[in-house]
């Protein structure tokens, strides 16, 4: 056809009738573009906020008019159960590094709710990506308490053989794939993984966690789009806790959050109160299902609060008020409010409570304590899996080392270490 | 039969309406003509593969690629390929045909993000698939150096070998192309021999290509695959059809000699070689020629081996002179063979500044350097 300058008419159709001209642009826009003759820019806040998704108040009530949702008792009250677990376990695992008896820990206080109630909505098989604040994950999914100390102890007998800091945990046996320090890149690698799930027809789906700061990084921009773009069955949670660091939500973003992004990327997304595990719970459940059947992703932020210091690195006094974290811990718990909801429903009793707290306390510890005798990885275990096979110039450097080891031993806290296996 | 060659014969049939007999004999007849193709700095000489390599066909290193992923998704129902461009079959043509072939699920373009890709590899080899990604140009790595040195390099460490990206191959074309300046020559080889956990490998031709790629792609470590991009179309050769793999860990001595080592690698090779040349001509001294072929882990025994016999090494390469691959080599076999070496280790490098347009021809370690730097070190 030969070239002509398109009249106004065709230029208005070219806008409209996309499909019936042959000025359509050569990739059509994957939604519908109306036309306006008047110059109207689109305000920066032209969207209402994203509504938060809650059924269960602060009281552990169900909001009005919600009807009750149809919850095996076992699922709650391991809900529970799970949720008071972790707490433990975070309360002697915090103190045990103030002792410095291990060097690094980071707790999930006020997260709890997000963690386990996404956990149990998940199949156990589903694999998941973590950032490192979900180590509720793992003990859904019945990780040892024996294993977790193992790994923060640093013992032969972590699965990480030592390597990481602690927390850094990881499982194959739980589907959980370990624990790196650099913030989002586990979020482009999940998406690569559900697209082999996808092509390999696996039933399965991917969960992929990661913080309202880490979602600032290249790599959340990366992944949002390749999985949308490629259609991939991953959900995203976000985990919103109103801080990264000292920085809060509104030193990292200008815009509704993080769920307002998902659309924008082709992600089917959801607001939900992370304080509230029902909705957690009920909100994954169904994303999985979505996923599942749709072989797309869907985008769910959990609106939460972190109620402990950063990390064990971290005095959040000196950029948050103790009364701010005081509120969240009083009157949004995510554990308070499902025992509340628990008690009204005679599922559980403050014995019951009592008792479990006590167990629970006493099996870490004792954990613990046999942990703390075992010695750390043989120092070969520091030269192995960087490849596959040893190359050569790692066995020169791993037989320099062992020799010279054995020549100053005074020098080296040698004695910690296990003996190598001959 | 490979798709490549496939059409190519097809494609040849159709046009000259010859019997395949007499196609095979022109073939033959223009790859003697093709021996010598020069592209300003350098002459690619071909390779000649084996009598027992069976079948061949005459392929660029393009086209050797391209087999050699073919290859890679028939033989392997888990492997996929990606990046930006590939689906219509490449800037650089090496995935022409392939989506026809195996479908947009398994050869398909992702958004413009290296990141993403490299990130979307990882996760793939993490699932246990085999991920061949594309970057663009070697130039267009960094945005992906996190994912690369930070994930793919350290994935199987740091989960105790509980999970690993050992499906994990990332190709990128490299090095000088004449006219590519700042942002389409670079050789950024040395950045990732600085990280352990990575393989980096570079060939110099078609056969090395294939042979090469087919084993970084079915090594169980995460492999950066370096091609050189002025070779795509330059460098032709026989190349034997069947599937087949050279070692990932082994340097290749090209030509003996006794009186000096020239070690580089990828079109560098081609440079050195002319030099050996030009050093028996005028300097009656006679060169051993190694290509490295693997960068990381570098086959430091070979090179020992050879510079322990001539007791000289000039180590050539593309890429900037301060801290280059050059400067691990020379410290290595200076520990090695320091009883041994009559002359410093030379190196013979790009200068310490961005690659330039208009001065490519100053920049680049040309022969004439090369040569100079030979004389010096025989008159040491």
């Amino acid at each position: 056809m030969p070239h002509r300058t398109p009249t106004a008419t065709e230029v208005r159709m070219f806008v409209t009738e996309a499909e019936t001209t042959s000025f359509q642009p050569p990739t059509p826009l994957t939604r519908r573009m109306p036309i306006t003759n008047k110059m109207e820019f689109v305000p920066a806040n032209a969207y209402d906020g994203i509504p938060m998704y809650s059924i269960l108040n602060r009281n552990g009530k169900l909001a009005d008019g919600v009807e009750e949702p149809k919850l095996d008792k076992d699922l709650l009250v391991r809900m529970y159960t799970k949720m008071v677990q972790m707490n433990i376990i975070d309360q002697i695992m915090y103190e045990s590094q103030r002792q410095g008896r291990i060097s690094f820990y980071m707790t999930h206080y006020g997260e709890e709710g997000v963690l386990i109630g996404s956990a149990a909505a998940l199949d156990d098989k589903d694999l998941v990506f973590v950032q490192y604040r979900e180590y509720g994950v793992l003990l859904w999914r019945n990780f040892s308490v024996n294993q977790t100390m193992q790994q923060c102890y640093s013992t032969m007998y972590d699965y990480g053989k030592g390597r990481q800091m602690p927390i850094h945990y990881g499982s194959t046996e739980q589907h959980f794939v370990t624990v790196s320090s650099t913030l989002a890149t586990q979020m482009p690698q999940a998406v690569g993984t559900a697209y082999a799930y996808k092509l390999a027809q696996k039933k399965q789906c991917v969960a992929c966690y990661f913080g309202d700061g880490a979602a600032s990084e290249g790599d959340a921009h990366a992944s949002f789009n390749f999985a949308g773009v490629l259609g991939t069955p991953i959900i995203f949670i976000c985990r919103n806790n109103g801080y990264a660091i000292s920085t809060p939500t509104h030193e990292q973003y200008s815009c509704d959050g993080v769920a307002a992004r998902g659309p924008s990327y082709g992600l089917t997304t959801i607001r939900v109160d992370g304080q509230d595990i029902l909705a957690m719970y009920l909100a994954v459940q169904e994303a999985r299902r979505f996923v599942l059947e749709q072989q797309k992703p869907v985008l769910i932020e959990a609106m939460t609060y972190r109620i402990g210091h950063h990390s064990t690195s971290d005095d959040s006094t000196a950029y948050r008020s103790v009364d701010e974290v005081r509120t969240w811990d009083e009157h949004a718990h995510p554990i308070t409010r499902l025992r509340q909801y628990l008690l009204d429903r005679g599922y559980w009793s403050e014995q019951q409570d009592k008792d479990i707290k006590a167990a629970f306390k006493k099996e870490v510890l004792q954990n613990i304590k046999e942990v703390e005798k075992v010695p750390k990885p043989p120092i070969s275990d520091l030269f192995t899996d960087v490849y596959k096979d040893m190359p050569t110039h790692l066995k020169e450097q791993m037989t320099y080392m062992l020799n010279h080891v054995q020549h100053y031993k005074d020098g080296y806290p040698v004695d910690l270490f296990a003996k190598e296996k001959s | 039969m490979s798709l490549t060659s496939f059409r190519f014969t097809v494609r040849a049939l159709l046009r000259k309406k010859v019997s395949p007999r007499k196609l095979r004999w022109e073939q033959a007849a223009s790859s003697c003509e093709m021996q010598k193709r020069s592209a300003g700095h350098f002459t690619f000489v071909p390779d000649t593969p084996s009598s027992s390599d069976g079948e061949t066909a005459r392929l660029n290193l393009y086209q050797a690629i391209t087999n050699a992923l073919d290859l890679t998704l028939s033989s392997d129902p888990t492997a996929v390929i990606f990046g930006e461009d590939v689906a219509f079959g490449g800037v650089f043509r090496c995935t022409v045909g392939l989506q026809e072939k195996y479908g947009k699920h398994r050869v398909f373009n992702t958004p413009l993000c290296e990141q993403g890709i490299a990130g979307f590899g990882i996760g793939m080899a993490v699932a246990g698939a085999t991920a061949v990604a594309e970057m663009q140009f070697a130039d267009y790595i960094y945005p992906a150096f996190d994912q690369l040195v930070n994930e793919a390099a350290k994935y199987r460490y740091r989960s105790g070998g509980l999970f690993n990206c050992g499906g994990l191959t990332v190709r990128a074309p490299c090095g000088a192309v004449g006219h590519g300046a700042l942002y389409h020559s670079q050789s950024p080889e040395a950045f990732f021999a600085h990280v352990p956990g990575l393989r980096i490998v570079m060939p110099r031709g078609p056969i090395q290509a294939k042979g090469l790629l087919r084993a970084c792609v079915q090594n169980q470590d995460p492999c950066i695959f370096f091609e050189p991009k002025i070779l795509y179309r330059l460098a032709v050769e026989q190349v034997p059809l069947k599937d087949y793999t050279l070692p990932l860990d082994k340097a290749q001595v090209l030509q003996e000699g006794d009186d000096i080592t020239l070690l580089g690698w990828g079109t560098q090779v081609h440079v050195l070689r002319e030099v050996a040349q030009m050093v028996q001509d005028k300097l009656n001294a006679s060169c051993e020629l190694i290509d490295l072929c693997t960068l990381m882990p570098w086959d430091k025994e070979t090179v020992a081996n050879s510079v322990r016999k001539t007791g000289r090494l000039l180590v050539a390469h593309e890429a900037p002179l301060t801290a280059g691959l050059g400067a691990e080599i020379a410290a290595a076999i200076q520990e090695e063979c320091f009883l041994s070496l009559e002359a410093p280790v030379q190196r013979v490098t790009g200068f310490d500044t961005p690659f330039p347009h208009i001065f490519e021809p100053f920049y680049l370690p040309d022969k004439w350097r090369c040569f100079d730097a030979i004389k010096k070190m025989m008159n040491y």
